[in-house]
């Protein structure tokens, strides 16, 4: 989807601060959360990349205003309505009932986890098909449009770039984060010029991304 | 569209986690103490600290060096590290011709075995979103300047493989042990938006 997410190439964004001294969770309520949404994905049924999915979702506000574990703890919250674990609201009703306010908390909703197969753990899997390509083919991404999720970047749809390397075969994360099937694939990592994404003017660079069977094709 | 920008009303994200824990806590889905020990997993067992042993290794031992880079999974597994995030890690080397660096554009995957969890910085929308279209500018900013001959290569983590940076190890080291050599060896330089300096 066209999201807040898709940050490859955006501009406005400032720049970088190193902070030496960052600790691994810098408030108690990061590591909270960090571990909460870990475990969401079992607890709501679904998997990593429906839990990536469930990030993209979030409304922009909510995916920047709280930052990274911000977006974790609202996640968690996301994929545990969608499966019926809580019902909607339930958070926010008993946040404000820990603050000292007296709100009605809503009842329990029934379960609705997703139903589908899955192939193992882990995302890797063995797949007997001949990969399509080989290091050192010239290859385009294709001009893929989805509402739902991806992991190709938009930055480099249409753009040619050359197989560098096959890397292990991995289910499709596009299927899987719908629970529509994992249809394990080939991925490949593949370069492109600074020049071909960005134009000419571009900063001298080559960028090399991981990429499924299907967002490629021979150009 | 909710108005998502109307604060006076919003509940801080520390309250709704603790709401989130209260309620699956009294659900029997979660119990804190096991909350409490992937939280200490995290902050204790993972880290940069494995990143630096496995280049350190690799710096001192050339047979390591050689499968390190062939199966960077395999290798690192060697010296314990695995895990979450860590399916398939791919070791890239950095050399006079060549740094590499990585960036996660749609998340921020990131190779959690060697380097733990990621810094704020690598999730920053600056970085996510620079890295890939302005590198020297931006490594520039981060305090690391490259010469113009030297190839930038960008490493976009955008399906299960994780990628660490082998550094080049600084000049003056020679008579280093390895465990001296892996305190000298820093997150941002496996990430690669810094080199290792001798001290």
């Amino acid at each position: 989807m066209d999201g807040i997410h898709d940050m490859g190439g955006m501009h406005g964004w400032g720049t970088v601060a190193i902070d030496p001294d960052e600790p691994v969770f810098r408030e108690r309520w990061h590591g909270r959360a960090f571990a909460m949404g870990a475990m969401s994905m079992g607890l709501s049924g679904t998997n990593l990349d429906a839990f990536r999915h469930g990030l993209e979702r979030l409304h922009p506000y909510e995916y920047l205003a709280d930052g990274y574990y911000g977006r974790w703890l609202a996640c968690a919250e996301t994929l545990l309505v969608d499966s019926g674990v809580l019902a909607p609201g339930a958070v926010e009703a008993r946040a404000r009932n820990l603050m000292g306010e007296q709100v009605t908390e809503p009842a329990d909703v029934e379960e609705n986890k997703p139903s589908y197969e899955r192939g193992g753990a882990g995302s890797l899997r063995e797949i007997d098909d001949e990969p399509a390509f080989s290091p050192g083919d010239r290859v385009r991404a294709k001009d893929m449009r989805t509402g739902g999720h991806t992991r190709m970047p938009g930055y480099i749809r249409g753009h040619t770039g050359t197989v560098q390397a096959l890397r292990p075969a991995a289910l499709l994360p596009d299927t899987n984060a719908h629970f529509q099937g994992e249809n394990p694939q080939h991925v490949y990592t593949v370069e492109f010029d600074s020049a071909e994404l960005w134009g000419q003017d571009a900063e001298a660079a080559t960028l090399r991304i991981d990429l499924f069977e299907s967002y490629l094709e021979a150009t | 569209m909710a108005d998502h920008s109307n604060t006076t009303d919003r509940l801080s994200p520390a309250v709704r986690a603790e709401a989130l824990e209260s309620l699956l806590t009294e659900r029997g889905l979660v119990k804190s103490e096991v909350l409490d020990g992937f939280i200490n997993r995290m902050v204790n067992d993972v880290g940069p600290m494995n990143g630096a042993k496995v280049v350190a290794k690799a710096w001192t031992d050339p047979d390591y060096r050689a499968q390190l880079l062939a199966d960077g999974t395999g290798a690192i597994k060697e010296l314990g590290f695995a895990g979450p995030q860590g399916e398939h890690i791919v070791v890239v080397e950095n050399s006079d011709d060549v740094h590499n660096v990585v960036v996660c554009t749609l998340c921020s995957c990131y190779p959690w075995p060697v380097l733990g969890l990621p810094p704020e910085w690598y999730k920053d929308p600056a970085y996510r979103s620079r890295m890939v279209r302005e590198p020297r500018t931006l490594l520039s900013e981060m305090g690391l300047d490259l010469d113009d001959d030297v190839e930038v290569r960008v490493w976009d983590s955008s399906a299960e493989n994780r990628y660490l940076v082998l550094p080049q190890r600084p000049d003056g080291t020679a008579d280093l042990s390895e465990e001296d050599l892996a305190a000298l060896v820093t997150r941002d330089a496996m990430v690669g938006v810094a080199k290792v300096s001798a001290g």
